[in-house]
């Protein structure tokens, strides 16, 4: 069975000359949940960004077996979902049913099957009591656990989540955590959680540099990169 | 987070809100038309008018100074022109000028505020307008959202780190500091929007909004209109005759 996502060699420098992409090659296999780690600034959204063509750089890029390029870039967005780090920036419609609704109706659902399909995304997340509010009379959570729903209403093939523990309480992880290992889609979570990562994905690849610099298990990963964080006691 | 007034007004219940944005769209046009076209007795005609909009604000349940104060924001542009005619020895002029840019301001400041922007637009793009005009339209609606959030933040930020107008008053770091915050809030719009369009690409934006409830155009509407439109030229043909 061929891969859901195949990246070869993908380099990209932004325009002020950062090096963001330095010969990444990268393999998602079909009900795969992958954690993306690595230090602040290292590649890994700038790697979520090609994934959908929102982002072009050297190197090549296929999601089911489409190549991502700007001629095909609206069919491989249907594939993918790209659950933002800063929610905020997701949330532009002017009610959450709206904004929720918006991709199903990009996809050319009729208006009464649009909203009904956000409804149930938004009952997915817990938040079909709010559909009626403005995104920007939410907290912080809420609006996260929104933005999850615009994705789950596209209903892709893949999902990837920049940092969706951001804002989440525990409570909110830990529902977050349930839900994901309910969807039957292959996901990549971009991510400093690493309890988070630990609970919810099969493989973990660690970026450094604009460079995948090891794979293996979330455990094996981290604890090679000392990635845990162990607060010493107070003496 | 406070958010433009407009648009929380244009969201309200009443029967004026509820009303087909074309159907508003042409009453306004009525409206305009009635009023640019009448060249005499223009103050009886434009107590009229006056006090018409001011029964649509009622009834909309619209704030009635908020409202007439916004209105009035075009009163500095058409203040220079009719100084200028008032100099120009026709006071007369000047006056009709002040007055009909007031009332149209406060006619499509009533339309606008009883109907949400994307309704409106799609409005206006189901009676003909330009679909590239109409996005240029909702972009700039969505950045002012933008812009004002920024502002919000970068307001919020200074004040956490004890920054205060009257810190600042009476010296020229007032200036500098104002023309600086600006050029940053600028910078950080323009990255948000940037991030903004990002999103909504990966939803499938095809360059154009679907909204969720297409407006209907029902007998009330046809009602309101007519009404309305032969309201105003009865208005006028009988001012003008036996005023």
């Amino acid at each position: 069975m061929p891969p859901l996502i195949l990246v070869n060699q993908l380099r990209y420098r932004y325009d002020d000359g950062t090096v963001a992409l330095n010969g990444v090659d990268f393999r998602l296999e079909a009900g795969e949940t992958v954690a993306l780690l690595g230090e602040n600034g290292s590649g890994k959204t700038t790697f979520a960004l090609h994934l959908n063509g929102l982002l072009t750089g050297d190197g090549s890029v296929e999601v089911c077996g489409i190549a991502v390029n700007a001629r095909n870039a609206a069919i491989v967005r249907r594939k993918i979902g790209l659950v933002f780090q800063d929610s905020e920036s997701q949330l532009f419609m002017p009610t959450v049913l709206e904004d929720v609704a918006f991709g199903p109706l990009n996809q050319g659902l009729s208006p009464s099957k649009a909203a009904e399909v956000a409804l149930t995304a938004l009952e997915q997340v817990g938040m079909a009591d709010v559909a009626g509010k403005a995104p920007y009379h939410l907290s912080a959570g809420q609006k996260k656990r929104v933005a999850i729903a615009g994705i789950l209403a596209t209903n892709p093939e893949i999902l990837v989540l920049d940092e969706p523990t951001t804002f989440l309480d525990p409570p909110g992880q830990r529902a977050l955590a349930g839900l994901l290992a309910g969807l039957p889609q292959a996901k990549i979570l971009i991510t400093h959680d690493i309890p988070f990562a630990r609970a919810t994905c099969t493989r973990a690849v660690f970026f450094r540099r604009g460079m995948i610099q090891q794979e293996g298990s979330v455990e094996e990963v981290t604890a090679r990169q000392g990635w845990e964080f162990r607060p010493r006691r107070a003496e | 987070m406070h958010h433009v007034t407009l648009d929380q007004w244009s969201r309200g219940g009443s029967a004026l809100h509820r009303r087909d944005p074309r159907a508003k769209i042409a009453t306004l046009i009525g409206f305009l038309v009635v009023l640019g076209t009448a060249h005499r007795d223009l103050a009886w005609l434009g107590a009229a008018l006056f006090a018409i909009l001011l029964a649509g604000l009622w009834s909309a349940r619209l704030p009635l100074g908020p409202a007439l104060a916004r209105a009035g924001a075009v009163l500095p542009f058409t203040a220079v022109f009719a100084g200028i005619s008032w100099l120009a020895g026709d006071p007369a002029r000047g006056a009709a000028l002040v007055m009909k840019s007031y009332l149209s301001a406060l006619a499509v400041l009533l339309v606008v505020s009883t109907t949400p922007l994307p309704l409106l637009l799609r409005g206006m793009e189901m009676t003909g307008a330009p679909r590239f005009l109409l996005m240029v339209a909702q972009f700039l609606y969505r950045y002012l959202f933008v812009i004002s959030e920024e502002a919000q933040h970068m307001r919020k930020a200074a004040a956490a780190r004890g920054a205060t107008v009257q810190g600042m008053a009476g010296n020229s770091a007032r200036f500098k500091a104002a023309a600086g915050a600006l050029a940053v809030l600028f910078a950080r719009s323009y990255a948000r929007a940037e991030d903004i369009h990002r999103a909504m690409l990966s939803r499938g934006f095809p360059g154009y909004f679907r909204p969720l409830s297409a407006p209907q155009f029902g007998r009330a509407d046809s009602l309101f209109v007519t009404f309305l439109v032969i309201s105003l030229i009865v208005i006028r043909i009988f001012i003008e005759k036996v005023a």
